[in-house]
């Protein structure tokens, strides 16, 4: 099967960087599958779980607290905040990121500026795609 | 001339000055290498948010609704430095170069008539230029006692930055640091920060044909929430650089002092032996001039 080159960057390493059949990425306007050949795109992604298949099989899955990726036809470049491996997510930390994400989204008064209220509300979010992936793992 | 015991003392605490300063260089040679490791890590994250920068941003730069992180206040009056040292010293010149540099900008800035604001990363550039320069400082940052500098520590600083930039503290930034060239030099090196430079986006946007891409959601959601994650990961790398050439320039330092420490203790040692000569034939002549006289 065709198969296009995958590329997970976070700022502290480079995670993964191969030939793949397919991809699930969370994307902000929800999860998109890509396969080779798509359109080339630039999107923001939430906090969620990239999947990959290999071999027609999946074979990779990793949380991403949020970013980027660029889609082009024969390779797709992910720019994550953060990405661990599912086996690798503990449900403690990930609940106590809720916490303390809900916290930061208390003291956020209304009259912030909309961007640092919707900041806020994306750290939650993402925190609880985070106690989802671990639970799921 | 000294006494022979006055010799021993000064060579037994030249010889542990260079224990300590072979231990400090090896220890400098391990942080090194992982300083560099990490350095090397955030490479490919940093090139491929250049790219996407520059596809993003020379699109709407043009625009007038552009973002300030991206175009500046079009103003270019108040100038933010931000200057990375290391938290500690004995490595050389390492953070003096970048406190020279640092100072040198910021009379020539001075000199222009443009006020200047100061904000350090590390210990030792803000001690540097307290001395001068105290009135000028908007806030200092150190991640002294931290073993690895994570990305959300260069994150903190952005956000700082930020919010100075949105509170209209100043009109353009600029980050100066010490690039990592090899182990033996590091180079004091001004990058601006705000606006965001963007020379290989319009050289790319003029050779032609570029992929067209679709945006989600939108360009301006993509890139505000680009363009601050991109100052960190500036910040994280001037951080990582300073930090590996902050090792390197230890290491070469403390080659040195080994090497000093190691010609010292020749030196002392040929001067106590040489005294000891000089007494040991005083004797000799005492005794053969006092047997001679009976």
């Amino acid at each position: 099967m065709a198969t296009f080159l995958l590329e997970l960057v976070s700022p502290e390493k480079l995670l993964l960087s191969r030939q793949v059949e397919m991809a699930t990425i969370p994307a902000a306007e929800g999860e998109m599958g890509v396969l080779p050949g798509h359109s080339p795109m630039i999107v923001t992604l939430r906090g969620g779980v990239i999947r990959v298949r290999e071999n027609g099989a999946e074979t990779e899955r990793l949380f991403v607290g949020g970013g980027f990726a660029e889609v082009s036809p024969e390779r797709v470049t992910v720019l994550a905040d953060e990405a661990t491996p599912l086996a690798n997510l503990s449900r403690a930390d990930a609940e106590r990121r809720i916490a303390e994400a809900e916290a930061a989204l208390k003291e956020v008064s209304p009259t912030d500026a909309e961007a640092r209220r919707d900041a806020a509300l994306e750290r939650v979010l993402a925190a609880r795609a985070m106690l989802d992936a671990a639970q799921a793992a | 001339m000294a006494s022979l015991k006055d010799l021993r003392m000064r060579i037994n605490s030249v010889k542990n000055t260079r224990k300590i300063t072979q231990a400090m260089k090896m220890v400098a040679a391990a942080k090194l290498r992982r300083a560099q490791a990490q350095a090397e890590a955030a490479r490919p994250y940093a090139e491929r948010m250049e790219a996407i920068l520059a596809s993003l941003g020379a699109a709407v730069a043009a625009t007038p609704g552009a973002p300030q992180m991206l175009v500046g206040t079009g103003a270019d009056r108040v100038h933010l430095l931000v200057v990375v040292t290391a938290d500690r010293g004995l490595a050389g010149g390492f953070n003096t170069n970048v406190g020279r540099l640092a100072r040198a900008r910021i009379r020539a800035l001075e000199a222009e008539g443009k006020v200047v604001k100061i904000l350090t990363v590390g210990r030792k550039g803000a001690s540097y230029l307290k001395r001068e320069f105290a009135s000028r400082f908007a806030g200092e940052i150190s991640f002294m006692g931290k073993k690895r500098i994570e990305f959300s520590d260069a994150e903190s600083v952005a956000v700082r930055v930020t919010e100075m930039l949105e509170a209209g503290e100043f009109d353009v930034c600029s980050l100066v640091y010490n690039r990592f060239q090899n182990v033996i030099s590091q180079i004091p090196t001004e990058q601006r920060l705000i606006p965001a430079p963007l020379p290989e986006g319009q050289a790319a946007a003029a050779t032609g044909p570029q992929a067209l891409y679709d945006y989600e959601p939108d360009e301006e959601a993509i890139l505000a929430s680009l363009l601050p994650r991109n100052l960190a990961i500036q910040i994280y790398r001037a951080v990582l650089e300073s930090t590996a050439g902050f090792y390197g320039s230890q290491m070469t330092a403390m080659d040195n002092a080994t090497r000093n420490a190691g010609d010292m203790i020749n030196r002392l040692t040929l001067n106590y032996n040489r005294t000891r000569q000089a007494n040991i034939t005083r004797e000799l002549i005492e005794i053969i001039s006092g047997a001679e006289a009976l």
